[in-house]
């Protein structure tokens, strides 16, 4: 994908999201988003999804797999956590699925807090290029980039969500 | 200028003092600390930042207090904890400081934890690993003489902003023996960089040190003065052991004359905090009525003191 | 052995002759001619000076010889040619015998000139006398308590009237006992940051004005040994005006460093007595400057293993006799004093305290002779010291002034 093509609108992708999961909602699952993209968009599932209960906030800081070459990354938030893991179906939610270490971090971290009945991934995007067994459930988007482009997703100071490339 | 606690790239690598670190990273660590917090109260309180890794406690000075409080920060970051009483071994068979050093670096340790009676030995120590080739081995002190004790100090810090949010519109009165208190100087340097406006010092002459101003604190001899409208009051320990001469005649005329009382805490502001760092000589520097009352928080301290070793040791054991 | 230095710039303060392209002529070990040679002069052995100062031999009045073959070579290496030893050995010079064999020992040696100071009491307990006449015969030139207060002023008083009987100089460091023994650092910023326990300078003031008291007293000849302060050389100053027979040194470091030199706890930096303010060092320089007090090293040799400790726990003291010349040349650039002044203050001015005639080229004088390039820099590497004691903070730095050559009564031992 070149910078001058124009990217998707990620509030519509928010949208097709959401419908991918409404047909799940009878197992009562609960979002947990991870810092900061995922956890806007869990955000915006749970407004869209119209579920009472708040999502959880996962910051896989401590948990990541590069703490030898990278350190401690200097923001991390606390990770939040309202309900009780233990015997729910969790929906794990991220802006950008890539090599799949984030989300096994995640993962990690959400048994330390006891045992899910299950955990699905919902992304908006998956650009592939797997390093671990990891597959999304629900995705919005699937594309290619070169290794030296970076997609993030931006909240402008109205709470709209839009993509962004650029080069790492 | 060269800062023996910060790497090439500005970043800590050995936490020594809270002296002359720049104020994102104090901020940093505090941040840090509250993701640390919600650790600490999960069921699962640990997670597996530190995994393989070892951290060896090496007090040269007794504390079983602080010593526990590192050894449950290490291993809640899933580190090896290694305890070391060295005056039990083999310093009090003659070898020095850095021969014991020496012997640990070739036990693959992590990080060193150190708490030593003289003023400096942990900057030894950091030096002296920076020059056998051992930059990897990250040294936090636990508390060295009367110099500095940061972890301290950055936990003290912790409870303030917790309970206070905002440091620039603050007055902070440390109370005490700040002559040989390392606790006082690191509170000092961390309250000063993070931009506490008016930090005073309350104490009779032959506990303060001299030159206090040249460190930008306001010297006050009378209690009552100094106390009003603070909003944060730290109480230090009177420390029989460090004192060796007639510096003060009697606790009792310590205590009538510096003792913070309830009739005390009422000049400061009414919502004012009260902090010690233990272990606290009830009736010598403090009433019970106002250890055990409504604006202490010294047992939060203690708590918050765990999050903050761990993120200081997560911070440094990374860079 | 005649010996023909050549063309050198001759600087000899005593006599003010600072002169380029100059020769020394020496003839049995004495300065036989200066400019031209004597009558029938044929050099036996000829040093070329040219590029270099050629002055008197150094006269260091401290310096420790702990490994005395090692030390002697240090201090010739440094330009050294007389070195006063303090009684602080182990064990103390408190007895006749012990002085005979150092004076012995530094002559089979042949390298510096060593006169001992014997211990004022014994043991330098502050209590009893030593033998001071016994000690005088087997070479000791004065008597001392190293930095050993006395604590007992009425043993203070007997201990300088028995030396006064004898005229013999007492050389003694003015540093109370009770203000100093718990602290390791001047009581001052510094301290007061870093948590070191800290000496005022009262307690320097308090000794002078004792030991000034007592001078007045007994009319004991006393030497002041390493000021420290301002505020210790005003009160020297008013006792010299007064005609008391009082002299002061002052040691090179503490004239080019301060408090601040100790950083993040360099034990380098710890020194007895403590490295204390900037106005404290402007003083001592501008006593040093108008020619109130010589310059003397301060030698202390520190195994490695006793100064790599925390500051209160490290050995005070640097190693002085290889980095005098230098250090010295280095201060006087600072104070705007010129090279023959300086010079005066480390050879000259230290004969004159021990009334020695050394310290000058005048004819007929002893061949105690340093000849040295005021150019040359060279890195004071551990490698590069000579001295047991490679303790210095001034490891890694650059030198200014390098000796090429010392002589000591006319041959060449360095």
């Amino acid at each position: 994908m070149s910078l001058t093509d124009s990217l998707p609108d990620a509030e519509a992708q928010c949208r097709q999201l959401a419908e991918l999961i409404r047909p799940k909602l009878a197992k009562n699952p609960a979002l947990v988003g991870i810092y900061s993209g995922g956890a806007w968009v869990a955000e915006r599932l749970r407004c869209l999804l119209g579920l009472s209960e708040d999502i959880g906030l996962i910051d896989v800081s401590f948990y990541r797999d590069d703490f030898a070459e990278k350190g401690l990354h200097p923001q991390c938030k606390p990770t939040l956590i309202p309900f009780d893991v233990e015997g729910r179906h969790i929906i794990l939610v991220d802006d950008v699925l890539y090599t799949g270490r984030t989300t096994r971090a995640a993962i990690n971290e959400l048994f330390d807090y006891g045992r899910p009945a299950a955990i699905e991934l919902a992304v908006l995007a998956d650009r592939g290029e797997r390093e671990l067994p990891v597959a999304p459930s629900y995705e919005a988007w699937t594309l290619q980039l070169d290794a030296g482009q970076r997609l993030a997703l931006d909240r402008n100071d109205h709470g709209q969500l839009a993509w962004r490339l650029e080069n790492a | 200028m060269h800062n023996p606690q910060l790497n090439s790239h500005g970043e800590l690598t050995h936490l020594l003092s809270t002296e002359g670190l720049p104020q994102a990273i104090l901020t940093q660590i505090l941040d840090t600390a509250e993701s640390f917090m919600e650790v600490s109260s999960r069921e699962v309180k640990k997670v597996p930042l530190l995994r393989g890794k070892s951290v060896f406690n090496l007090f040269f000075e007794n504390s079983t207090r602080t010593r526990t409080t590192f050894e449950i920060a290490a291993k809640r970051l899933s580190a090896d904890v290694i305890n070391l009483d060295i005056n039990k071994s083999s310093a009090s068979k003659g070898e020095t400081l850095l021969d014991t050093i020496d012997n640990l670096c070739a036990m693959d340790a992590n990080l060193f934890v150190v708490r030593h009676a003289s003023s400096g030995a942990p900057y030894l120590i950091a030096e002296h690993l920076q020059r056998i080739g051992r930059g990897d081995i990250h040294v936090v002190n636990a508390g060295d003489g009367r110099h500095a004790h940061p972890t301290q100090g950055l936990l003290d810090m912790y409870t303030i902003r917790h309970y206070k949010k905002d440091f620039t519109q603050l007055r902070v009165a440390i109370v005490g023996d700040i002559l040989h208190s390392r606790v006082a100087r690191s509170d000092i340097h961390a309250l000063t960089t993070l931009g506490v406006p008016e930090v005073r010092a309350i104490g009779p002459e032959t506990l303060l040190p001299k030159h206090l101003d040249k460190l930008g604190v306001h010297v006050f001899h009378d209690m009552a003065a100094g106390l009003k409208d603070v909003d944060v009051v730290i109480m230090l320990r009177l420390q029989n052991e460090r004192m060796n001469g007639a510096l003060l005649p009697s606790a009792g005329e310590y205590f009538r004359h510096y003792g913070l009382t309830p009739q005390m805490l009422a000049l400061a502001k009414p919502d004012a905090i009260v902090m010690h760092p233990g272990p606290m000589n009830r009736g010598v520097e403090i009433h019970s009525a106002v250890a055990d009352g409504p604006q202490a928080v010294i047992l939060s301290q203690v708590t918050f003191g765990i999050a903050v070793r761990m993120a200081v040791m997560s911070i440094v054991a990374g860079n | 052995m005649n010996i023909l230095i050549e063309q050198g710039r001759v600087i000899d303060p005593k006599n003010a002759v600072d002169r380029e392209n100059t020769s020394i002529f020496i003839v049995d070990g004495k300065i036989a001619g200066l400019g031209a040679a004597p009558a029938g002069f044929v050099a036996e052995q000829t040093l070329d000076a040219r590029g270099c100062v050629v002055c008197p031999g150094l006269i260091d009045l401290g310096a420790r010889l702990n490994s005395i073959e090692a030390e002697l070579a240090a201090a010739v290496a440094g330009g050294v040619t007389t070195v006063v030893v303090p009684p602080d050995a182990d064990p103390p010079l408190d007895e006749p015998e012990l002085a005979d064999r150092l004076v012995h020992r530094g002559e089979e040696i042949g390298k510096a000139r060593v006169l001992p100071l014997g211990a004022l009491t014994l043991g330098l307990k502050g209590e009893r006398l030593s033998e001071l006449a016994g000690l005088r015969k087997a070479g000791c030139i004065g008597f001392s308590q190293a930095k050993v207060p006395v604590v007992d002023t009425e043993a203070l008083l007997r201990a300088m009237e028995y030396a006064a009987t004898f005229d013999f100089p007492v050389f003694l460091h003015p540093q109370d006992y009770w203000l100093s023994r718990n602290g390791i650092a001047h009581g001052g910023e510094m301290a007061s940051r870093l948590g070191l326990a800290g000496i005022p300078v009262a307690a320097e003031t308090i000794a002078i004005a004792t030991i000034v008291q007592l001078v007045r007293d007994t009319g004991c000849r006393v030497h002041l040994t390493r000021l420290s302060s301002a505020a210790g050389v005003h009160l020297v100053e008013q006792a010299m005006n007064e005609g008391l027979p009082i002299s002061f040194d002052v040691g090179i470091h503490h004239l080019l460093l301060t408090e601040n030199d100790i950083g993040f706890f360099n034990p380098h930096a710890r020194f007895c007595p403590p490295l204390r303010t900037q106005h404290d060092r402007d003083g001592l320089s501008q006593a040093v400057v108008r020619g109130l007090a010589a310059i003397c090293s301060d030698h202390t040799p520190v195994a490695a293993d006793d100064k790599l400790l925390p500051f209160g726990e490290a050995k005070p003291g640097a190693t002085g006799l290889e980095v005098l010349l230098p250090l010295t040349l280095n201060w006087a650039e600072s104070a705007g004093v010129s090279l023959s002044d300086a010079l005066a203050r480390i050879t000259c001015a230290p004969a004159a305290i021990l009334g020695l005639a050394s310290g000058s080229l005048a004819i007929g004088a002893a061949a105690d002779i340093c000849i040295f390039d005021p150019e040359e820099s060279w890195p004071l590497t551990v490698d590069a010291i000579r001295s047991r004691g490679k303790n210095s903070p001034w490891l890694g730095y650059m030198m200014n002034g390098r000796v090429k050559r010392t002589l000591v009564g006319g041959k060449v031992v360095f």
